[in-house]
C-alpha cells in the first residue's frame, strides 16, 4: 500500500534513466543516508562506532569491491585481503615519504597502486576462467603478503613488518574521535557505493555483465574482453584497496601483513555470497551478517549464560557462537541461495502488492 | 547505552543472588579486571593454561585475602580466539563496562597489542605485555602506557645467544658456529630478527633464519633446508602447534634436541606434552619457573579449588603457563595496590594503576611474602625501564618436567638497550611524540 509506484508517472529520459526510479526508494535511501549521518553519531556509543559499525562499513566496500569482479564481471577471485593489503601498506607508504601529502590523495593513490597489482594478477583470467582463475589469484594471496614482509622497505623497517597509521587530517581537521572516524568512513563508503551502483549501470557494467553471462556471445556482440575484464580487475582491487587503507587508518590503527590473509579473503567472499552476488545492497547486507552476527551471538551468549548461572569458560561460549553462526549460514543459503539482498527484493515484491496480492 | 547497563546490572545481580561458582562478575565498587582471553582456536591450549592461572590468582585474592585492601576484583573475559580484530572488539567491548575502565589489558597477543597499541593513551588503559609485545615500548617516555614488564623479545634473544655461548664455552667459540632461527612467521616470530642479526656481526656466528608459516603443523621443508645446512643450533621461535611439530620433526630428521633452545613461549607443557619423546633434552628460556613448589600455588589449590571450589582447570595448576597466567595477574594486583598508596583504598582508574605500574618495585622479600620465592626475578619498573628486569631463566625438559638449567641470567643489556633507544626514538618521530617521563 505504501510502498507502490502506480501514479508516479516517468516523462522524461533522466526520470526514466535515475538511479532509484522509485519515490519511496529515494525516500528510504536518503533517510537511512540522514540517520546515518546524524542520528547514529549522536546516539552511538564509542563501542557501537569503533567495533561494530567502522569495521562493517570498511568489509562492505571490499565486498563491494569483490562483488565488481565476481558478481558482476563473473571472475572468481581469492585475493581480496592481498588487494586490501597493497592499498593499505601503499597509503602509508605515500603519506610517510611524501611530506605534506593530503590524506585522501594517499588514499586514492593507494587504490591506484592497488588497482595496478590487480591487473597484474587480472592477466590470467584472459585465459582461464572459474576455479582455475580462484587459484591464479590465491597466488597474489600469498605472493603479496609474502612480499611485504620481505621487503622490509614497504614497513618502513619495522622490526616486526606492523605499520602504524599516521593520523587522517584533512584540511586541518583531524579525524581521530570514533564518531569522526565512522564519519570519514562512511562518506568514504557512501560516495564509492554511489559510484559503483552507478557504474554498474553504465556502458562498463553491462559489459561487465555481458562477460559474466557468456563471453563468447559477448565477444560476439563487439564487446573487448580483455578491456572489459581488466578494467573490472582495475575497479575491484581500487576498491579493495581503499577498503583496505581504510581497514588501516579508520579501522586498526595498525595493521601486519599477516593479518591481510586467506582468512579475511574467504570472510569477503562469504559476504558476497551470503548478501547477494552481483548486488550493491547485497555486499552491505553480507557484510553485516558476517561481521555484526558473530559479535551479537557472542554476548547473546555470554550474557546468557551468566544469565542461566552457568559458569562457562569464554571458550565455551565462543566454539557455541561458531556452530550457532555456522548453522545460520546453512540454514539461509537453503532458505535463499541468492542472498539476503534477494529475500529483500521478493520483501519489495510481495510489498507493491500487499494488503491486496490478487 | 543505558539499557545495556541495566540488563548488565540485572545479569550480575542475578548472577550474585544464584551465587553462581567462578563468574567474577562485574559489581558496583569493586576493582574491575577486563581481560582479553582466548581458550579457543590454533593457540587455545597455550591460553587456557596462561588465562586460567590469570583468573585463579584473581580468585585468591577475593577468597583469601576479599580483594585488595577490601576492595574486590571483579571480572569479565572476552574471547579474542588470537584474532586482531576479535581482540579489538573484545577492548572496545571491556573498555566501557566499569567505571574505572578495565584496569590494565593483557593482550596476550603481539598482534593484538600492536592493534591496540595507540589506542591505549587516549583511552588511558595500561596495558601489560608480560614477556611479548613490542619490545621498544620498554623506553617509557615514548609509550608511558605500555609495559613489557619483567624480559622482552630481545632480551630473550640475547639471553638465548648467552646460554648457547655458555654451552659452547663461551662467546670466543661461538665464532665460525651455525646458528638456525626457525621463526612463526607472523609479527611475534619477526621481533628478535633485528637483535640477532647484531649478534651474529658482534660474535661472528652465522645465522640463518628460516620461517614457518602459521599455524605451524607442517615443517617437512624447513627441517630439509636445516638437515642440508647442519647448524650446531636451533633457536625455536614458535607458539602453539608449532612448537610441538618442530620437535618431531627434529626427531624424524634426527637433529639432536639438546641443540634446540626455544623462546619463553616455545617452552612449556603443551609444546613438550603434545610432542611426546620427542621433547627430552630440549631446552627453552623462561619467564618463570613451572612447578607446584610455591606457597602461592598451594594457596590457591587449598582455597581456590579445594574450599571455594570456583578454580578453572585442576589439571593446570603448576604448568609454565599457568604459573605465568598467576604472575601477570599479580602484577595487575600489585599495581592497583601501588596505586591504592598514593590515590585511596578505592577502586583505581587507568591512569591511577599506569603510576602503579611505573612505579612497580617487587623486590625479593616482597615476592618471599607473596609466595612466589624463585618463581620470578625481583622486578623494579621505572619510567626509563619499563621491563623492570630483562633476565631470563633457562630449563629443560627431562621427559616429564621442565628441570631448571640455569641461574636467572641477563643477556646483552646493552646491545638491548641501545636498539629498544632506537628504535622507540624513531617510533617517536614518525609520531611527533615528544618522549618525556609522565609522573603522577
Amino acid at each position: 500500500m505504501l510502498y507502490r509506484e502506480s501514479g508516479q508517472f516517468k516523462t522524461s529520459y533522466a526520470a526514466d534513466q535515475q538511479l532509484f526510479p522509485i519515490l519511496q526508494d529515494r525516500i528510504g535511501v536518503l533517510t537511512l543516508l540522514a540517520v546515518a549521518l546524524v542520528a547514529v553519531p549522536l546516539l552511538a556509543s564509542d563501542y557501537w562506532l569503533t567495533a561494530i559499525l567502522i569495521p562493517f562499513l570498511v568489509f562492505a566496500l571490499a565486498a563491494l569491491g569483490l562483488n565488481i569482479l565476481t558478481g558482476y564481471a563473473g571472475q572468481l577471485s581469492l585475493g581480496t585481503a592481498a588487494f586490501m593489503a597493497v592499498g593499505a601498506f601503499a597509503a602509508y607508504n605515500f603519506q610517510l615519504r611524501i611530506p605534506g601529502i593530503p590524506i585522501l590523495v594517499s588514499f586514492a593513490l593507494g587504490g591506484l597502486t592497488s588497482a595496478a597489482v590487480g591487473v597484474l594478477f587480472g592477466l590470467p583470467s584472459l585465459r582461464i576462467k572459474g576455479f582455475y582463475l580462484a587459484v591464479a589469484t590465491l597466488a597474489a594471496q600469498f605472493f603479496i603478503p609474502w612480499l611485504l614482509v620481505k621487503v622490509s622497505w614497504f614497513s618502513n623497517n619495522s622490526s616486526s613488518g606492523v605499520i602504524t597509521a599516521q593520523p587522517v587530517e584533512i584540511l586541518g581537521f583531524v579525524f581521530d574521535t570514533p564518531v569522526r572516524k565512522y564519519l570519514f568512513v562512511l562518506v568514504v563508503v557512501a560516495v564509492m557505493a554511489l559510484a559503483a551502483k552507478n557504474m554498474v549501470r553504465s556502458a562498463i557494467g553491462r559489459a561487465w555483465m555481458a562477460v559474466r553471462d557468456m563471453d563468447v556471445a559477448a565477444e560476439v556482440i563487439g564487446i573487448r574482453i580483455m578491456q572489459t575484464k581488466l578494467i573490472a580487475f582495475a575497479v575491484s582491487s581500487f576498491y579493495c584497496g581503499v577498503a583496505g587503507a581504510l581497514y588501516a587508518y579508520a579501522y586498526l590503527g595498525s595493521v601486519e601483513p599477516d593479518g591481510f590473509n586467506l582468512d579475511l579473503s574467504f570472510r569477503i567472499l562469504f559476504m558476497i555470497i551470503i548478501g547477494g552476488v552481483g548486488s550493491i545492497m547485497g555486499s552491505f547486507l553480507g557484510a553485516a551478517f558476517i561481521t555484526l552476527l558473530p559479535i551479537f551471538l557472542d554476548i547473546v551468549l555470554t550474557d546468557g549464560a551468566i544469565w542461566l548461572g552457568l559458569n562457562l569458560p569464554s571458550g565455551t561460549t565462543s566454539m557455541a557462537q561458531l556452530v550457532v553462526f555456522g548453522a545460520l549460514i546453512i540454514f539461509f543459503l537453503i532458505v535463499e541461495p541468492l542472498g539476503l539482498a534477494r529475500l529483500w527484493q521478493i520483501a519489495k515484491e510481495k510489498l507493491r502488492l500487499w494488503p491486496f496480492p490478487h | 547505552m543505558a539499557w545495556k547497563k541495566t540488563v548488565a546490572a540485572a545479569v550480575a545481580a542475578i548472577a550474585c543472588i544464584a551465587g553462581s561458582p567462578g563468574a567474577i562478575a562485574q559489581q558496583a565498587g569493586t576493582q574491575f579486571i577486563g581481560i582479553t582471553g582466548y581458550r579457543v582456536g590454533p593457540y587455545g591450549a597455550n591460553g587456557a593454561a596462561f588465562f586460567g592461572g590469570f583468573v585463579d590468582y584473581l580468585q585468591l585474592i577475593n577468597q583469601r585475602d576479599g580483594g585488595i585492601n577490601g576492595i574486590k576484583l571483579s571480572g569479565e573475559e572476552c574471547e579474542t580466539e588470537y584474532n586482531n580484530a576479535k581482540g579489538v572488539e573484545c577492548y572496545e567491548r571491556l573498555k566501557t563496562k566499569s567505571a574505572t575502565g578495565p584496569t590494565a589489558i593483557h593482550p596476550m597477543s603481539t598482534g593484538i597489542t600492536y592493534a591496540i597499541i595507540d589506542k591505549a593513551p587516549t583511552d588511558k588503559i595500561p596495558l601489560i605485555t608480560f614477556g611479548y609485545g613490542r619490545t621498544d615500548a620498554t623506553d617509557g617516555r615514548v609509550f608511558p602506557w605500555v609495559f613489557p614488564i619483567m624480559s622482552n623479545y630481545w632480551d630473550a634473544a640475547t639471553g638465548i645467544v648467552k646460554f648457547i655461548a655458555t654451552k659452547e664455552g663461551g662467546d670466543a667459540n661461538l665464532k665460525g658456529k651455525k646458528i638456525v632461527l626457525l621463526y612463526h612467521d607472523s609479527a611475534y616470530g619477526k621481533e628478535p630478527h633485528a637483535v640477532l642479526e647484531a649478534e651474529a656481526k658482534k660474535l661472528g656466528f652465522e645465522l640463518k633464519m628460516i620461517p614457518v608459516p602459521h599455524p605451524g603443523n607442517e615443517q617437512q621443508s624447513q627441517w630439509l633446508q636445516i638437515r642440508q645446512y647442519k647448524p650446531d643450533w636451533v633457536i625455536n621461535w614458535g607458539w602453539g602447534v608449532m612448537s610441538a611439530t618442530a620437535l618431531q620433526t627434529a626427531q624424524k630428521v634426527g637433529f639432536p634436541r639438546e641443540k634446540m633452545v626455544g623462546n619463553w613461549w616455545a617452552g612449556s607443557e603443551v609444546d613438550t606434552e603434545a610432542a611426546g619423546p620427542a621433547a627430552n633434552g630440549y631446552y627453552a628460556a623462561s619467564l618463570n619457573l613451572g612447578g607446584k613448589g610455591y606457597p602461592v600455588v598451594q594457596d590457591i589449590e587449598k582455597i581456590v579449588y579445594g574450599k571455594a571450589k570456583v578454580g578453572s582447570n585442576p589439571k593446570l595448576i603448576g604448568t609454565v603457563l599457568w604459573n605465568r597466567g598467576v604472575a601477570a595477574a599479580m602484577f595487575t594486583v600489585e599495581a592497583v595496590r601501588k596505586a591504592q598508596e598514593k590515590y585511596g583504598k578505592k577502586p583505581v582508574t587507568g591512569e591511577q594503576v599506569r603510576w602503579g605500574l611505573e612505579n612497580l618495585n617487587i623486590d625479593a622479600g616482597r615476592l618471599k611474602a607473596m609466595g612466589f620465592n624463585t618463581m620470578l626475578p625481583p622486578i623494579k619498573v621505572s619510567c626509563q625501564d619499563h621491563g623492570g628486569s630483562g633476565q631470563v631463566r633457562f630449563q629443560q625438559w627431562v621427559g616429564n618436567e621442565w628441570k631448571s638449567a640455569s641461574d636467572w641470567m641477563k643477556g646483552d643489556s646493552a646491545l638491548v638497550r641501545k636498539m629498544i633507544e632506537d628504535s622507540a626514538a624513531r617510533y617517536a618521530a614518525e609520531k611527533n611524540i615528544k618522549p618525556e617521563c609522565m609522573g603522577g
